[in-house]
């Protein structure tokens, strides 16, 4: 059977092939978008990118709750009556085409009058009519066409955060005031005593004082308030010999106009503010679209729906208390703890655990707070508020309120003490010197000390190289939350690894087959029976059998949450649990299984498990040399024997963690002294990745989830992490090497000043040199470091 | 009053607007996304198709 993928979603178009249009279709949700865009004229869409849509979902009172007026109030970020702006954050922006649609909304409904995609951030920012439409129309209306906004307790909290753009402010001060200095400053270089430029010098330098006012007290104070920050807390950081040297080159210069001594320095003191904060910038950009900060809220949805004297009402999360009833569709996530009412519940965890295989519970279990339902509609009975859940009660731990990088010795902060301390020696001698042989260069040589100490090369070592580094890893799938996160790699020496869904894939499972063996009609009837089923065992079964003599069934029926049921020529087959088959479940479930049984009785079943990782062993054969390797595992024991066979024997296997075990392991071992690196993916791990020295989230889809971390590795680079943790120790030799060259300039800055013949035309010519030359080699070095990289 | 004066102000003078509109551009958000006009300016070139102006959206 030739396989035809689907021209919108891209997916294969397998259980029910729709053809229209002369064009496949994997679903009739596909189709549906399809025809959305053809009848508006929309099939541009298609051009820009092929098959970019996606297959839109079963949303059916989903979004009920957006009625509410309180709740839109929390969403739209502007309402006069008769406009409303909200943003919405959609995951499956990935294409020019998605921008494209999502621009030309206005073309499927004329009331919205404005719609801005932000790609970066993955948002739509619509403006719409609110006489004519409402919220819950529009996200209804970027469903169908198979944008589902995402929509989170997150968003309901933080209402509209505002974005910092002073840095951006400060730096284009600090280039102003550079660019206007450097042209005023320039005819006094050449010291021509040419008579015109004799009389108009006190108004030339009158004006680069001027232009330096901005930088000195607005652009430049995060260096003053960090250096501020660091005495008082003892610690002599990088920021005390940059404030000091901004502040001294200021007031010599201020005090060189006045006593018409001189030009000062007011160019070296922009340049310097304005090299200073571009390393700021280049280290500070990050990635917009992910977030490193998520915890429960992030998963949870907005509102639920409650069932109060047989009526159905949406209420906000927060609203719920002990002993609601409350309705739980498919694919919605349970919200707190609870007790199953009446329903069938899938429930699937993999918020939580990283395990994908849904988890079947009767009437009377207790569901967890984090889970999806992925068959039908529940009940469910509230046992307490959100706040107080299983799930969310570990955020209550204090990790969560601490801030790493506060703790963490930066490499350069390292480094200023000592040169602090240096710089201030030589300055105290060379002053003492000058005051024995000619008091009167004293003080000039003493703020020339200072002014060309500042270690402005220094402080741009590691905001370039880590930077640079940063956007290498980016491209390769590694994303940090911030540059300083390398640092603490290079530092690492113990590494722990969760198990399911970490070291073990959630896309891909390995099955086998234990029972009688099936004849080739039986195993044909299998195939076609399973390629009708949409569940997701069903499928993965579907694709690991092969797929020879597909025949038409003469009848097929899905039990939800049971099994599947199809007969062709008098033969017939039951596909799916151990009771649906009518097989007593004899063994304790460790695994999941899916049972098979035809008109001739119980056949067998297949087992899945799960499939490792590739290039595991490998991997962990390259850490153990450098590293203490620990699999840290929330599941039973049962994988034991397979893991020691793929695994170095020195690795420590523990099971059994509960998510706050897990915190306390690294915790204690941390108190011993190693920095630990935990490497997790689901929301139980999130207390031992806030706890570790770096937590690194495996994510199979970036744009989903992943618990708050310091990085995010996508699930198909996860092999590459030993090369990762040695580029981030090469990155740190490349600091140190741009260290030596700095220091080096530094000696030819000192020579001129400590003889006291400091001119500003040569501060004026080694300040930017250092800075650009330093900048030139840990760019290159690092796009050397970075081409070695896969 | 000499000329250099003048000219002195009126290049500062220009320098200060240049400045102000950077101010308001960052005010307005448009360094906020780097990205999507990029992609956005080249898609009016792809849509020039002779179009009936019928833009009715069934619901």
């Amino acid at each position: 059977m030739e396989q035809n993928s689907c021209f919108h979603c891209g997916d294969a178009c397998t259980a029910e092939h729709v053809v229209f249009d002369d064009k496949d279709f994997c679903c009739n949700g596909c189709k549906t978008v399809y025809e959305i865009f053809s009848e508006n004229d929309l099939t541009c869409y298609y051009d820009l990118q092929q098959a970019p849509g996606a297959t839109p979902k079963e949303i059916q009172g989903k979004y009920d709750y957006l009625s509410d007026t309180s709740i839109i109030e929390k969403l739209t970020e502007f309402d006069d009556g008769k406009h409303q702006i909200a943003t919405l954050s959609i995951p499956h922006i990935h294409c020019s085409s998605c921008i494209w649609i999502l621009e030309n909304l206005n073309k499927l409904n004329p009331n919205i009058t404005l719609s801005q995609v932000n790609f970066g951030k993955k948002t739509v920012r619509i403006t719409y009519k609110s006489e004519f439409f409402s919220l819950k129309e529009a996200v209804l209306l970027l469903s169908k066409i198979g944008y589902e906004p995402y929509i989170s307790l997150e968003d309901f909290t933080t209402g509209k955060n505002k974005v910092n753009r002073s840095l951006i402010y400060k730096l284009g001060i600090a280039g102003f005031a550079f660019g206007n200095v450097m042209f005023l400053s320039f005819p006094e270089y050449f010291e021509v005593g040419e008579f015109w430029l004799e009389q108009y010098k006190p108004v030339f330098r009158w004006l680069m004082f001027a232009f330096s006012l901005p930088v000195v007290f607005y652009a430049s104070q995060d260096y003053f308030i960090a250096a501020y920050k660091g005495l008082k807390s003892k610690l002599l950081n990088i920021d005390i010999p940059i404030a000091l040297g901004i502040l001294v080159l200021f007031v010599r210069s201020t005090t060189e106009i006045i006593l018409d001594l001189g030009t000062g320095f007011f160019d070296s003191l922009t340049g310097l503010v304005f090299f200073l904060l571009l390393g700021k910038y280049f280290q500070q950009k990050t990635y917009a679209f992910l977030s490193f900060e998520r915890d429960y809220k992030s998963y949870f949805p907005i509102a639920v729906t409650k069932i109060s004297n047989g009526s159905e009402l949406s209420i906000q999360v927060y609203d719920i208390k002990k002993g609601d009833r409350l309705l739980i569709r498919n694919e919605e996530l349970i919200p707190v703890d609870g007790i199953l009412i009446n329903g069938m519940a899938n429930i699937d965890y993999s918020f939580v655990t990283g395990e994908s295989e849904a988890v079947r519970k009767i009437s009377g279990d207790k569901l967890f707070a984090g889970g999806k339902q992925t068959s039908g509609s529940i009940e469910m009975e509230a046992l307490n508020a959100v706040e107080q859940s299983y799930l969310t009660q570990l955020w209550s731990n204090d990790v969560f309120n601490k801030n790493k990088q506060e703790s963490f010795t930066t490499l350069t902060n390292a480094i200023s003490k000592r040169f602090t301390i240096a710089v201030l020696g030589i300055a105290t001698i060379a002053t003492l010197f000058w005051l024995v042989v000619d008091s009167s260069k004293a003080l000039n040589v003493f703020t020339a000390v200072l002014i060309i100490a500042c270690p402005c090369a220094i402080a741009l070592s590691a905001p370039f190289t880590l930077g640079n580094l940063l956007r290498i890893f980016g491209k390769l799938k590694f994303y940090l939350k911030n540059a300083s996160v390398i640092e603490q790699l290079a530092k690492i020496d113990t590494i722990v690894f969760d198990k399911t869904g970490t070291i073990t894939s959630n896309a891909k499972s390995e099955t086998a087959y234990h029972g009688e063996t099936l004849s080739i009609s039986e195993e044909a009837l299998l195939t076609s029976t399973l390629r009708h089923s949409n569940h997701p065992l069903s499928r993965s079964l579907y694709d690991v059998l092969q797929k020879n003599n597909i025949v038409t069934l003469d009848h097929f029926e899905e039990h939800l949450g049971q099994g599947i049921f199809g007969t062709f020529d008098n033969q017939s087959i039951k596909i799916g649990s151990a009771n649906y088959v009518g097989q007593p479940q004899t063994e304790k479930k460790l695994k999941t299984a899916v049972h098979i049984s035809t008109n001739k009785g119980y056949k067998g079943k297949f087992t899945f498990y799960n499939a490792y990782r590739e290039g595991l062993s490998q991997l962990f054969n390259k850490l153990k040399k450098e590293y203490d390797l620990v699999i840290l595992s929330g599941d039973n024991a049962s994988e034991t024997d397979n893991l020691k066979k793929l695994l170095p024997t020195k690795t420590k296997l523990i099971f059994d963690q509960k998510p706050n075990d897990k915190l306390e392991y690294i915790k204690h071992h941390q108190k011993n002294g190693a920095n630990i690196l935990m490497v997790g993916d689901g929301l139980n791990d999130a207390g031992a990745l806030a706890q570790s020295n770096v937590g690194i989230a495996i994510s199979e889809n970036i744009n989903v989830f992943s618990p708050a971390c310091d990085a995010i590795l996508d699930a198909t680079k996860f092999s590459q992490l030993y090369s990762y943790l040695k580029a981030s120790k090469t990155a740190i030799q490349i600091i140190k090497w741009s260290f030596a060259f700095s220091f080096f300039y530094n000696a030819i800055g000192l020579y001129f000043a400590v003889t006291g013949q400091l001119m500003p035309v040569v501060a004026a010519i080694l300040m930017p040199l250092s800075s650009i030359s330093i900048v030139v080699f840990t760019t290159i070095a690092t796009n050397i470091l970075g081409r070695k990289l896969k | 009053m000499s000329v250099i004066y003048v000219l002195l102000a009126i290049s500062i003078v220009i320098a200060v607007l240049f400045f102000i509109a950077f101010i308001r551009a960052v005010k307005s958000g448009q360094y906020d996304d780097d990205y999507t006009p990029s992609v956005r300016m080249l898609f009016d070139d792809e849509l020039v198709k002779p179009k009936t102006n019928k833009t009715i959206k069934k619901n």
